[in-house]
């Protein structure tokens, strides 16, 4: 930056002809906030320049130090955006400086909104870019929500699809408990115009997830992934035999919970999964002398004792259990 | 207020997909759909956007799980799911949610251990969740699928028993954020000596019987 943060603004001859304006809280403020000095001066000082309408390159730098106090200022990043306009000043550049403003804290969203609005004007040639940005913010934070949402919009609005399920897989070998990057794959393998759909991906997207639920069962989302795929095709679903087969070879081990492979269980047979004597045995196997009603009543009531904090939701499912559904 | 609210147009926020941008210069996000249906039935102005439309756009943002994300294919998130449960319960378009699927997702959000409920799946327990996953559950009457004297006991436990206020979390600093929304939690969980407030408007009940049903 080529200002001297520690003068004034109102010590600085740069600024000697504008007269700030101050912040007008009304006759009677409810709960002032105590605004520390430098802040109120560099408010004033932009408040003066706003409402003159000014978009100088001087204007571009205030915009800078006030956004430096404040990034959550909307009206100053609007602001910022007029200006850049007006001059018709380098985006890439505007790139490094949102990112230099995200270092110090990206869960902001007035700043990847500046991004995407800066990124739309660049076009498809900065697709590699922002989904490398994206990228580096996850490596700090897997789950974040904003570089998520912006990572979507690019890969809608301007491209780079090829590598994205790749991404995802790398995630998930980082952390396999990932939600974000199993709803990525979602994203991916339903949206993409480089596959060919959810059908398409199926058979290669069930494979993969089983052998993740296998290395982790007590994972939420692998096993909700592993629902998704089969969407509105509930004949698959069931009939499918990786499906129920994942069901059974948790529920034989002892090493792990059991509730995800229970739970899937029961979609199945509410479902219309007819119920092998395999299946049965592996029930029967967990079951603490419970009476041997039928699958479904007895996986549920094996699930209010494995997951008991649900068990208000598991009784509910037991009541919902019709003889025909076994 | 009234006066000046009126003149703003929101109207003119409203996308062509049905979906709001935060203000003029175009962000859309549920949270804005929301935003702007519970502004507008508090002034008794719904008239003035295209609620279908508005409805149609918040159905598009509907997960496999039943949940919601901020727009079509984000990551479903109790907070996101608060904006959009909240702008249908308002709207009398209930009917969108399926409210068994929603409701298993919901309560997976409370934590055996602490009580406490995540936002999204293998997230931390954080006390702002005790009202967006709760009011989400009130709303499509499925609240009796949580715990709730363990996440009684979890905001309890956010408190600083030294200084007041109440934290995101057990032992962590204390901020009006967090005590708001566990008070809120409280509420929701009826406990006793809180006022009743309503789960889509998060607002006492009395306040929004005097404007919902007053002139």
């Amino acid at each position: 930056m080529d200002f001297d943060e520690t003068v004034p603004l109102s010590q600085r001859s740069e600024w000697a002809d504008v007269v700030p304006l101050t912040q007008d809280d009304g006759p009677n403020p409810v709960v002032p906030i105590a605004y520390k000095e430098e802040f109120r001066e560099t408010m004033d000082y932009f408040r003066a320049i706003y409402f003159s309408d000014e978009r100088s390159p001087r204007a571009l730098r205030l915009t800078e130090e006030t956004l430096r106090l404040n990034s959550g200022n909307y009206t100053v990043w609007h602001f910022r955006r007029l200006v850049l306009e007006a001059l018709n000043h380098d985006l890439f550049e505007e790139l490094e400086f949102i990112e230099r403003i995200a270092e110090d804290n990206s869960k902001n969203y007035q700043l990847w909104h500046h991004r995407r609005w800066v990124a739309e004007k660049l076009g498809p040639d900065v697709a590699g870019r922002e989904l490398e940005f994206t990228r580096r913010v996850l490596s700090l934070d897997a789950k974040h929500y904003h570089a998520w949402s912006h990572r979507q919009w690019t890969l809608r609005a301007l491209g780079g699809w090829e590598d994205e399920l790749d991404y995802c897989h790398e995630l998930l070998e980082a952390d396999v408990f990932n939600n974000s990057a199993w709803n990525q794959r979602y994203y991916v393998i339903t949206r993409s115009p480089l596959l060919g759909g959810l059908e398409a991906m199926r058979e290669s997207e069930v494979s993969y997830t089983i052998k993740a639920i296998l290395a982790n069962p007590a994972n939420e989302s692998s096993w909700r992934y592993l629902k998704a795929l089969y969407k509105d095709d509930k004949e698959s679903w069931i009939s499918d035999s990786s499906v129920s087969s994942v069901c059974l070879n948790v529920l034989s081990r002892t090493d792990c919970f059991h509730g995800f492979a229970l739970s899937t269980l029961l979609d199945l047979l509410c479902d219309g999964l007819r119920p092998t004597n395999e299946h049965k045995d592996s029930v029967r196997a967990l079951a603490n002398e419970e009476p041997d009603t039928n699958l479904a009543i007895l996986v549920c009531t094996i699930l209010g004792r494995v997951d008991p904090i649900r068990a208000n939701y598991w009784a509910w499912r037991k009541s919902k259990i019709t003889v025909a559904a076994m | 207020m009234f006066f000046y609210m009126q003149i703003l147009d929101i109207a003119g926020l409203q996308n062509e997909d049905g979906s709001f941008s935060g203000d003029i210069w175009g962000k859309v996000d549920t949270r804005f759909s929301y935003i702007v249906i519970c502004c507008l039935s508090i002034l008794k102005c719904l008239d003035k956007i295209n609620v279908k439309k508005a409805v149609d756009y918040i159905v598009s943002c509907k997960n496999m799980d039943g949940g919601f994300g901020c727009t079509p294919g984000a990551e479903s998130h109790a907070g996101q799911i608060f904006c959009c449960v909240g702008a249908l319960a308002i709207t009398g378009n209930l009917h969108h949610v399926d409210k068994d699927l929603l409701g298993w997702w919901l309560c997976e959000r409370q934590d055996y251990e602490s009580g406490g409920l995540n936002g999204r799946s293998e997230k931390l327990p954080d006390v702002c969740y005790s009202l967006w996953v709760l009011s989400s559950l009130i709303m499509i009457d499925r609240v009796h699928w949580i715990e709730k004297a363990k996440l009684v006991k979890f905001i309890l436990d956010c408190q600083d028993m030294d200084n007041g206020g109440i934290s995101d979390r057990p032992n962590y600093a204390v901020d009006i954020f967090h005590t708001y929304f566990g008070v809120a939690g409280l509420s929701l969980l009826e406990y006793p000596g809180v006022k009743t407030i309503d789960p889509a408007y998060a607002l006492p009940v009395h306040v929004t019987n005097q404007i919902l049903f007053t002139k």
